[in-house]
């Protein structure tokens, strides 16, 4: 039978919870490096025992961790004994050096973004948001970063470069979103090889077609009529996530800080898809494994409110692709429930049927093992969680 | 030998218990306990000080003798204590956030 592995990644350490395919009874493990943010864990998809986690601290500063034993033990790669030394006799020790490329030679990217106050400001290495492992290579992992950036390593984490086209996409007009200008969203095509697509806050979707080397805005569509007036802005928006389903990777799927949009021609142009939710705010969005056109968002009152509408939890759940949804309740607290879904905390597995899991900000992982229809919490009393996601494993 | 007292997050990446002892060759200062720190150490690299610039990370403070010696320069020499050893440099984590 199958194993499912969530991993969790909250504000004060990092959890793995296991269980077999039934998904009812669950182990909780942890937490690992306990005390520190932990923005995201994920496992490759090349090699389900090596997991990237990304953990972090105002006062400390990044780490990267990488395990190659699903979790049993962790290290930041490039130090063990056997790999300490560079060289030159120095220690090697580079995990955490993530340096903007200012060379000519990668396209003389921007050196400043836009401020809030409308003023130029050099990009800032803070943290890593999100790290995505490559499809088909354990040892390649992508880091999307705060100041908005997209790294690569093809060491498995020892060491980091920076994909430095993607500013020259009109980074001098980026700014940053309540949460900071941070690169959140990764997304690698199966079937494009060469493609990627990334998400910023607040500057929008982006698309490279030659595995990072050059990229384009690909906003089309999207409207933030309060934050930008001008409705063919290219870029500025602030998308809160995006999503595609491997069998049909032209068609994408968005949460945006309001609406949520889809596109049929791998973003160059997006069209709203809100139709009957009860509020089209929220952060996360996640596809079926097995129904393309199956949807899922957690919607949340406002902008200002971050919280679900009414003070009740419901998973909105589309089966045609947009437009028309239904809300999944049974398990979810309906009273007094005022807890947030971050953007990277939602994740399905692929089992059949198919299971979905998020995480909130109160501390709660759910799991539902029947596509939506039922929930149960695996845990309730986790820190603040930042990011779940899940590894189906034979 | 030197002694440095590592704040709590930083033992555990480092993977030490208590104090860690370190030989200088030279004179004794700041930057010469991080290089060797960093160096018998590699996963410390950039949680003290940064990679590239080698200022102390803000939320990061030096004391030893009971002085605050956060804002010396790196090439300053620590204090007799510090070098003797009778004393540690403590490196810790300012009170800030929660």
């Amino acid at each position: 039978m199958s194993t499912i592995r969530v991993l969790v990644g909250t504000k004060k350490g990092a959890f793995i919870l296991t269980s077999d395919g039934k998904r009812t009874r669950w182990k909780v493990d942890g937490p690992h490096f306990g005390g520190w943010e932990l923005y995201h864990l994920k496992g490759s998809p090349a090699d389900p025992d090596r997991l990237y986690a990304s953990q972090t601290s105002s006062w400390f500063g990044q780490v990267v961790q990488r395990s190659d034993d699903g979790g049993k033990t962790w290290n930041p790669p490039g130090t063990k004994p056997e790999d300490l030394m560079g060289p030159d006799g120095m220690p090697k020790g580079q995990s955490n050096m993530f340096l903007y490329d200012t060379s000519a030679e990668t396209g003389k990217p921007l050196t400043t973004h836009q401020h809030y106050d409308g003023s130029q400001r050099p990009w800032e290495f803070k943290r890593v948001w999100h790290l995505e492992p490559s499809l088909s290579d354990p040892d390649t992992v992508y880091a999307g970063v705060e100041d908005a950036a997209l790294f690569k390593s093809g060491d498995g984490g020892r060491t980091w470069q920076e994909l430095a086209g993607l500013r020259s996409a009109k980074g001098h007009l980026w700014q940053p979103g309540a949460g900071g200008m941070c690169l959140h969203t990764i997304v690698l095509d199966r079937a494009h090889p060469d493609r990627i697509f990334v998400a910023i806050s607040a500057a929008g979707t982006f698309r490279s077609d030659d595995a990072g080397k050059t990229w384009r805005p690909t906003n089309k569509g999207l409207a933030s009529k309060y934050e930008l007036p001008d409705p063919d802005a290219e870029v500025g928006h602030c998308v809160h996530c995006i999503t595609m389903h491997p069998s049909r990777p032209n068609v994408l799927f968005m949460q945006k800080h309001w609406d949520v949009l889809r596109s049929d021609d791998a973003g160059d142009s997006w069209h709203e898809i809100s139709g009957n939710l009860p509020s089209d705010f929220g952060f996360p969005i996640a596809v079926h494994a097995h129904e393309p056109n199956t949807v899922y968002v957690v919607p949340i009152k406002s902008d200002s409110e971050h919280y679900p509408p009414d003070g009740k939890l419901r998973v909105y759940r589309s089966r045609t692709g947009g437009n028309e949804w239904e809300g999944l309740t049974k398990g979810l607290p309906q009273q007094d429930c005022y807890v947030n879904i971050l953007r990277d905390a939602m994740a399905v597995d692929q089992l059949d049927p198919c299971g979905l899991y998020f995480g909130t900000t109160g501390g709660q992982v759910y799991a539902s093992a029947d596509a939506g229809d039922n929930w149960m919490p695996i845990v309730r009393d986790l820190p603040p969680v930042l990011s779940v996601e899940v590894q189906t494993l034979p | 030998m030197i002694r440095v007292m590592l704040p709590t997050h930083l033992r555990t990446l480092a993977r030490v218990d208590g104090e860690v002892t370190l030989r200088i060759n030279g004179p004794v200062t700041q930057r010469a306990v991080l290089d060797a720190l960093e160096s018998r150490y590699p996963m410390l690299r950039g949680t003290i000080r940064d990679h590239v610039t080698h200022k102390r990370r803000p939320f990061v403070r030096f004391f030893a003798c009971e002085q605050d010696l956060s804002h010396e320069s790196p090439d300053t020499p620590l204090p007799d204590a510090v070098v003797t050893g009778a004393e540690p440099l403590l490196i810790v984590g300012a009170m800030a956030g929660g």
